[in-house]
């Protein structure tokens, strides 16, 4: 299996997760866009750890889940208070930020 | 056209469409389930590349705790599909094209870059428990343990943020009047 069909793979993924994050308002759905993202970061990851005969990038792939978790925690926290205070998810609201 | 190759496309279509449903379903808990699906065909293709430990973990970290998590605050917020307001038309449009344009970029990028890389079809033994547990302890040693102070500091910085404040803002009060 050529590599290349890893890294297409992998790209679209990031640019589905691009195209979500850009199009929709709702917080979470940004959050799982995210999500994918990294997903994608580390499919290409493990397949180049698998390309090269190198453990080390499935380490990295460890670590990357590791922040992806401490993440969520804490973004998921952050927006249920921010439901809690203008119940809504609506990241729109949040520019009120600016002024 | 063996069974690795039918395997490769069967999961590429799957995550890719499942990657399309998160984006474009109505209902957040939809957007979760299609993740949680993509998730699942990531982990297919980590088990073809013989990586079962991150598969493993895949599974229980993504699909298992950090989807219910999502999950819990979907249905505590009782987030509707017709509660969410929709983007214009135009921003919508916008973000797909400014995606698309980037995936068109780096695939010419990538068609003339020399990167001839084969994946074999054999079975290496890096991707299992052991190997990577001795590369973990032995060369990784201080990310493994910054990794927990990381993890104490999300963990009480979660519960600080997500603590119920016992008088609200005064702002907030002008807005939802009726809000306790």
């Amino acid at each position: 299996m050529p590599i290349q069909y890893y890294i297409f793979l992998s790209f679209a993924l990031f640019c589905i997760g691009i195209m979500g994050t850009l199009m929709r308002r709702n917080a979470i759905i940004i959050f799982m866009c995210i999500e994918l993202m990294l997903n994608a970061v580390n499919l290409l990851l493990v397949a180049f750890s698998k390309m090269f005969n190198d453990p080390s990038s499935q380490i990295f792939v460890f670590f990357i889940m590791v922040v992806a978790a401490a993440e969520v925690a804490v973004g998921l926290a952050i927006i249920v208070m921010m439901y809690r205070k203008v119940h809504s998810v609506d990241i729109n609201i949040l520019n009120r930020l600016k002024h | 056209m063996d069974l690795f190759e039918i395997l490769f496309w069967l999961l590429t279509i799957t995550a890719i469409s499942c990657a399309l449903g998160v984006i474009l379903s109505r209902n957040p808990v939809n957007s979760v389930l299609f993740l949680i699906g993509t998730f699942f065909s990531i982990s297919g293709h980590y088990i073809l590349m013989n990586a079962q430990f991150l598969a493993i973990v895949n599974i229980i970290v993504y699909a298992g705790a950090i989807m219910v998590l999502f999950l819990f605050v979907i249905m505590l917020m009782n987030l509707n599909a017709d509660v969410e307001p929709q983007k214009s038309r135009l921003v919508q449009f916008a973000g797909i094209i400014s995606g698309g344009i980037l995936f068109l970029v780096i695939l010419a990028a990538l068609r003339d870059a020399k990167i001839n890389g084969e994946l074999s079809k054999t079975a290496s033994d890096i991707g299992l428990i052991k190997n990577l547990g001795k590369t973990l302890f032995q060369n990784y040693v201080l990310p493994f343990e910054v990794s927990s102070i990381l993890f104490l500091s999300a963990m009480i910085g979660a519960m600080v943020i997500g603590k119920k404040e016992t008088t609200p803002s005064p702002v907030m009060m002008k807005k939802n009047p009726n809000q306790n």
